[in-house]
């Protein structure tokens, strides 16, 4: 379930397109964007670990979902070759990204060595 | 009894799982079924099934699994999420028990059925991991799609490989299939359909050195393994389907296995440890499909049940009570 507006101090994802995509990562000094589509099985696993980690990180990070089928310029801006994809955005750059699924608690490590 | 006990725990969330799940929660057995929270079954990962008996029109990997699902919990089979991290006998030597632990999570149950499946080998070579998602990939279908109009390089030349090539030229302009033999191993209608299909190039003899590239793939380095001739091949996307490796780490010094790991069962779906069932990828059989995965999943639930059954000495006709009394 992801939020449509940029609100402030999110407590879920937020929905991010190629439209809202430059506004969210210059709003949010540390942001995460799961790139994902439907037809990816992993995809689906990592869905509700990052909806999870929006709610007990609020305030420390903000999370984006972004479907890469239907916002493709922003798939191949960053150069996407395989989802899920985290891309990791500190201060409105690209700093890094996270390619897989994988456990809650090695992601929320992961995220935090980009802080 | 305690309620955290279970007669059956079923460990992975593939067809082979789930069907046994589907049968153990049919006959009454109280039963959960555990499934990882990030390494998906195989199948899910696969855009078409189309040999699975009665769906002539073939259905998606994911379909398949979520109908499974769906069926076994119509029967009343519990499903968490939860990577299981070990498998002792407890809480003491002496009971009949297994306690299953998953993190900070314990479970207790009579019998075990073991439904981890299998993973796709790796190639071992350079630039494997390092172009990992930046390229080399393990999933046609998770990644084809941000391959479009590139060329692609696909390893293997068994079922699998043949089958992510011919989806992979919905994508891409040009998929070369390298295999290390002179002709597939592949069925013969997929054979057919890579044959003739124009986007579709064959690198006989022929097996990856080392996978090349800046901040993504950009070629391979080919050798001949007939000559020992190199050659480089430009290409953007590197697809490997060479073969599995099974998820048993957690029977390692438990029961036995074959040398390449995948657990030995008897017709019983019984392995070398009583009480201990498997069944699917991760058994050492001849055919790796969905169909015989189900098939395994069903004889393991029902050996695992008339092992409960004896256990609680409510067998209706087993040997073990013929021996007590």
């Amino acid at each position: 379930m992801a939020l449509d507006q940029l609100v402030d101090n999110p407590d879920a994802p937020l929905e991010i397109t190629d439209g809202n995509i430059d506004a969210a990562i210059t709003k949010y000094p540390f942001m995460v964007v799961d790139c994902w589509a439907p037809w990816c099985g992993p995809c689906r696993m990592l869905g509700p670990i990052v909806d999870n980690l929006a709610r007990t990180q609020q305030g420390a990070i903000v999370f984006g979902k972004l479907n890469v089928d239907d916002n493709r310029d922003t798939a191949s801006r960053y150069g996407i070759r395989s989802i899920p994809n985290l891309l990791i955005f500190k201060d409105g750059q690209k700093v890094g990204d996270i390619i897989g699924a994988m456990p809650e608690d090695k992601l929320l490590t992961k995220i935090n060595t980009f802080k | 009894m305690d309620s955290r006990v279970y007669d059956i725990i079923i460990i992975g969330g593939g067809p082979a799982g789930l069907t046994a799940g589907i049968y153990a929660a049919r006959a009454n057995m109280r039963t959960l079924l555990l499934e990882s929270a990030f390494q998906p079954s195989l199948i899910t990962i696969t855009n078409e099934v189309e040999n699975y008996p009665g769906f002539p029109e073939g259905i998606t990997g994911p379909e398949l699994v979520e109908r499974l699902a769906e069926q076994a919990r119509r029967f009343g089979l519990e499903i968490e999420q939860a990577d299981v991290t070990s498998l002792t006998r407890g809480p003491g030597q002496d009971t009949p028990n297994w306690r299953v632990s998953a993190g900070q999570d314990d479970y207790e149950t009579l019998a075990v059925i073991v439904a981890t499946g299998a993973d796709h080998a790796r190639l071992g070579v350079p630039g494997e991991e390092e172009f990992g998602g930046r390229g080399v990939s393990y999933c046609a279908t998770c990644d084809g799609p941000f391959f479009r109009d590139s060329e692609l390089v696909v390893v293997g030349g068994g079922d699998t490989a043949v089958q992510e090539a011919l989806f992979l030229t919905k994508f891409a302009r040009k998929v070369t299939l390298v295999h290390r033999r002179d002709r597939l191993r592949a069925a013969g209608v997929l054979k057919d359909r890579a044959q003739v299909n124009p986007k579709i190039a064959f690198a006989w003899n022929a097996v990856v050195e080392e996978i090349q590239g800046t901040t993504a793939v950009t070629g391979v380095r080919l050798k001949d393994v007939s000559t020992g001739q190199i050659r480089q091949l430009a290409c953007e996307g590197v697809f490997v389907f060479t073969g599995y490796v099974p998820h048993t780490e957690l029977l390692q010094g438990l029961a036995r296995m074959d040398t390449q790991g995948y657990l030995i069962v008897d017709d019983h779906m019984q392995t070398s440890v009583p009480g201990i069932f498997a069944c699917g990828d991760c058994t050492r059989k001849l055919l790796r499909q969905v169909v015989t995965a189900c098939g395994d999943g069903a004889t393991a639930a029902f050996a695992a049940g008339l092992y409960v059954d004896g256990l609680k000495g409510q067998s209706y006709d087993s040997p073990n009570n013929n021996i007590s009394e």
